[in-house]
């Protein structure tokens, strides 16, 4: 080993070391202290928190009505009131906009939950039992892994949104959910893994822990951050698929107000009008950015080694 | 290296059968109707029935089914789509148009994110890095349904640059707008992963060693670090080729490029099931077969992976 | 291309009669987010052709810095060299232009590692490792710089080494591993030769094979070499002279048996005193008290004295002056006279 990595590990301060072995709680506190001072993190949480009051509360944004639509007042501009004009079919584009957050997030949270318990529950059984369940459990990610996810995802919303009667919000849940654990479960069974390999656990293991004790003291806190990265980021990707399979028509539908759904009406009129068209693209650009960014940063805070 | 490849061939095979199977099985175990599951919403005759019967034995148990469909992917028999035509004569038409567009996004991208990924590497926390990182993160957060319509707004539309929409042939120029799109899904993270594989193997034992011997910087980065940076980047492009493809129907829809993409998304909207359960096994069997050249090219870069 | 080794004999100032090698009051320090770590603090060493230097000292004393600022390899930020000179016969080697510098390394100077396995590329086969220093050094052909490169094997006494030229790193053992690095070092027949920890990965039987090699080629082509370590029983077979450094600095350097005898400084008399002996059995090993101190953070006057059995008022205040005992005998202790026991 040379001088210099004994000198700049040696002499690091308590927040930047990270101290596995002095339990969950510590290293939580120094990422959080990291945080506070991350400038990424802020901005990144400021966008979160307006996307959700929006998707929430959207009538804290607009008084308009987003499916109060006149056709005399098509492709009309900024006046009469509306902040980005009105679309083709003459809907307020501020009011769909932001009535656009709620089944976006909707989709993007719900999709995630089902993702990070399902990747949850297989990484740990693969990771923690080893042998040939992680065999055949590594074999299913594999599998699903082949499947490019948008195909996957329209072959499966396709079949799961074949009721007329229903928006299709569940479809997608379903759909994003099934096809999106994969990651999660890769990086949870890979935690585990290394985590169980620690000589505290062996150690923790030697002394009688049972099973159970084990997972949740020693194993899951030290899996849980790459964990929570993953499903961040995840959220920005589930929110982004739910406007692609909106767009090709597999996705929301009916009276469902998304981002997605706007995008796709919206692009064969964006010759005579852009903003219908601008507006929701920057709206989910910039949900999609927060998440990634707010997962970039927690990640920069639990993993002192990447500074 | 024997061995490794037929073992990388053995997994291969099970994941084709494991992989078809899933797509088979999402389009069709337990549905009430599944000749109605394929056309949508329109009216079925009865000769239509029959011929989708003759062509999926849907009247047949699951497992039949199953193979029957596997037999036909593996003897090149896709079926046929709602339209009459053969979906191989589809595919065969479209996928020319498909490949150069794909391979012109993965050339673009990869001379991006690794010429731009090696400099920031080299120098972090410099202003090139910190803007490069920017951009990554705001090419990350564009979905290809915000980037695609939006280029072609800009670029197509307003500025002029490019031709908004592609015509029959697809040219190369057509092409360049829609694979600039499209190589922008997998360029940031190709991008970050140069560069932090190219910082980390700067701090690396064997370069310490490689200027003992003397050599000049241009060879210790140009020989030892990129050789060893762009293993993992290697492994990247099978993923990407997933991101590309998923992207490629989207994109080609959306600049009308008549595509591999454009037939299966096409084929989503006027609801023509047999047409997309035929391309997305193809697709899948595509993307597993340049997974495993992609495996076999990392064990080619990697000795450690070779004599494993 | 220009012939390196010719460019090389004619540098300004080059003088054969002057020493091989020597430092004085080198500098280095690494500039961190965390503050400035003083990794060394005025070394000063000197090697004779056919020498051996042992450079002993606990991890983190600065020793393998110190290396590395000679071969000028450093990595620049975090390191910063800020003073003294390092003088191959006569020529300055930090004020050299890069080019040259360049020459220098594998030329004259070569060094190698202590963990082989991560000291080769190991994505490259060990011929082209080897092969690459006479392309690159002397234009040589490909198949020419290959024969030369089995030649090297051969003579680190690697079997089989026609073949085995074409093998990746992590394909070798340990010991084979480092024969490579040896060879790697010694293809351009350079006049010195720092190791680094060479040993330290081995196994014990191992490591007596490669000192011994070690030994011989240094003999066969009358190469100086430093010896880094902290191993004091390593040190105490092959050196002619040791250099003991604690906290960057040179503390005490004498020839290798007068310092086992009469050790001169604190240090070192706590350093020996630490070494289990056969003769000693059933007695309680002495241990030096606390850690070495962090580099951000230097103890004032001598850096030694939080730690050092004799230590006084003084030793906290002002930084011993480097006492010269006897001929080649250089101590840094205010107590000198205790030590030796006079």
């Amino acid at each position: 080993m040379s001088d210099f990595t004994a000198v700049s590990t040696a002499e690091a301060p308590g927040p930047r070391a990270g101290r596995p072995d002095s339990g969950p709680r510590s290293l939580a506190g120094d990422a959080w202290r990291d945080l506070r001072t991350s400038k990424v993190f802020w901005i990144a949480a400021v966008l979160v928190v307006v996307v959700l009051l929006m998707a929430a509360w959207p009538s804290l944004f607009t008084s308009a009505d987003p499916r109060d639509c006149v056709l005399a007042r098509k492709n009309a501009g900024g006046s009469g009131g509306a902040l980005f004009g009105y679309d083709f079919q003459g809907c307020d584009v501020y009011a769909k906009t932001v009535y656009g957050a709620r089944d976006s997030i909707l989709v993007g949270v719900s999709a995630t939950l089902i993702a990070g318990l399902l990747g949850l529950v297989v990484g740990l059984l693969a990771g923690y039992l080893g042998g040939w369940i992680d065999a055949l459990l590594s074999r299913l990610v594999d599998v699903v892994l082949a499947i490019p996810f948008i195909l996957g995802a329209i072959v499966l919303a396709k079949r799961l949104s074949s009721d007329p009667e229903s928006n299709g919000v569940l479809a997608v849940i379903v759909t994003l959910g099934v096809l999106g654990w994969t990651t999660a479960a890769r990086v949870m069974r890979s935690a585990v893994i290394s985590a169980k390999n620690q000589d505290y656990v062996t150690a923790a293991r030697m002394l009688g822990a049972g099973p159970a004790r084990l997972m949740v003291r020693h194993i899951l806190p030290n899996a849980i951050s790459p964990f929570v990265v993953v499903l961040t980021v995840l959220l920005g990707i589930n929110i982004a698929g739910e406007a692609t399979l909106s767009y090709l028509g597999v996705g929301l539908k009916g009276d469902a107000v998304s981002w997605g759904l706007a995008i796709a009406e919206a692009g064969p009129y964006a010759r005579t009008v852009a903003a219908p068209l601008v507006w929701p693209s920057v709206f989910l650009a910039a949900t999609v950015l927060a998440f990634i960014m707010l997962g970039d940063a927690i990640r920069d805070a639990f993993d002192p080694k990447l500074r | 290296m024997f061995r490794y490849i037929v073992r990388r061939l053995l997994q291969m095979v099970l994941t084709f059968f494991g992989a078809t199977f899933v797509v088979y099985a999402l389009m069709f175990a337990n549905v009430d109707d599944p000749f109605q599951a394929l056309v949508g919403d329109r009216p079925l005759t009865d000769s239509q029935r029959a011929a989708l019967n003759a062509r999926y034995h849907l009247d047949d148990g699951f497992f039949t089914q199953y193979w029957h469909y596997v037999k036909g992917l593996l003897t090149g028999d896709f079926g046929m789509s709602l339209t009459g035509r053969p979906i191989a004569e589809m595919l065969a038409q479209a996928w020319p148009v498909t490949v150069r567009l794909a391979l012109l996004s993965i050339v673009i991208a990869a001379v991006l994110a690794v010429g731009a990924g090696v400099l920031s590497g080299l120098r972090r926390g410099g202003v090139f890095d910190t803007v490069t990182l920017v951009l990554t993160l705001i090419v990350l957060a564009m979905p290809i349904v915000v980037l695609a319509p939006l280029a072609q707004l800009i670029f197509g539309i307003q500025l002029g640059w490019f031709p908004p929409t592609a015509t029959r042939d697809a040219n190369l120029y057509e092409l360049l707008l829609p694979a600039l799109v499209l190589g922008s899904l997998v360029v940031a993270t190709q991008l970050r992963v140069t560069r932090s594989s190219v910082a980390e193997n700067l701090r690396a034992d064997y370069v310490r060693t490689a200027r003992a011997k003397g050599l000049a910087p241009r060879r210790v980065i140009g020989v030892h670090v990129l050789r060893n940076s762009l293993i993992p980047v290697i492994t990247l492009i099978g993923v990407d080729i997933g991101a590309l493809m998923s992207g490629a129907v989207v994109t080609e829809g959306v600049f009308n490029i008549p595509g591999v993409g454009f037939n299966l998304f096409r084929g989503v909207r006027t609801e023509d099931g047999p047409l997309v359960v035929g391309f997305v096994s193809v697709l899948v069997i595509v993307f597993l077969v340049i997974n495993l050249i992609v495996d076999l090219l990392y064990a080619a870069l990697d000795p450690r992976i070779r004599y494993e | 291309m220009t012939d390196i080794t010719a460019r090389l004999d004619a540098l300004p100032g080059l003088d054969p009669r002057a020493p091989l090698l020597q430092v004085n009051d080198l500098h280095v320090e690494f500039r961190t987010r965390d503050g400035v770590a003083r990794a060394v603090n005025g070394v000063d060493l000197w090697l004779n052709p056919g020498e051996t230097l042992a450079v002993v000292g606990e991890s983190g004393c600065g020793k393998s810095v110190t290396a590395q600022a000679i071969m000028g390899i450093l990595d620049t930020p975090p390191a910063h060299v800020t003073g003294g000179e390092v003088l191959y016969r006569g020529v300055d080697l930090l004020r050299l232009p890069e080019t040259d510098r360049r020459g220098v390394r594998a030329n004259r100077i070569a060094m190698i590692f202590q963990d082989a396995l991560s000291a080769l590329n190991p994505v490259y086969t060990v011929g082209f490792q080897l092969a690459e220093l006479f392309r690159v050094h002397r234009g040589t052909s490909r198949r020419e710089a290959k024969r030369r490169a089995v030649e090297l094997l051969d003579q680190v006494r690697i079997p089989d080494a026609r073949r085995r030229v074409d093998d990746y790193p992590h394909q070798f053992s340990g010991g084979m591993r480092q024969r490579v690095m040896i060879a790697m070092a010694l293809a351009l027949d350079p006049e010195v030769l720092i190791a680094d920890e060479p040993t330290t990965a081995l196994d014990v039987t191992v490591q007596a094979q490669i000192m011994s090699l070690l030994a011989e080629l240094q003999r066969q082509r009358d190469m100086g070499l430093i010896l880094i370590t902290h191993d004091m029983g390593v040190v105490a077979d092959v050196a002619d002279r040791i250099a003991v450094m604690y906290a960057g600095k040179v503390v005490e350097e004498a020839p290798v048996h007068d310092l086992y005898a009469h050790p001169g400084h604190a240090y070192t008399k706590a350093l020996l005193e630490s070494i289990p002996r056969l003769d000693f059995k059933g007695q309680p090993l002495s241990v030096i008290r606390g850690l070495p101190p962090a580099l951000t953070d230097l103890p004032s006057g001598c850096a030694f004295h939080p730690r050092c059995a004799y230590a006084r008022e003084i030793c906290r205040l002002e930084p011993p002056p480097a006492y010269r005992i006897a001929p080649q005998r250089i101590t840094s202790c205010h107590f000198v006279r205790e030590v030796l026991g006079v």
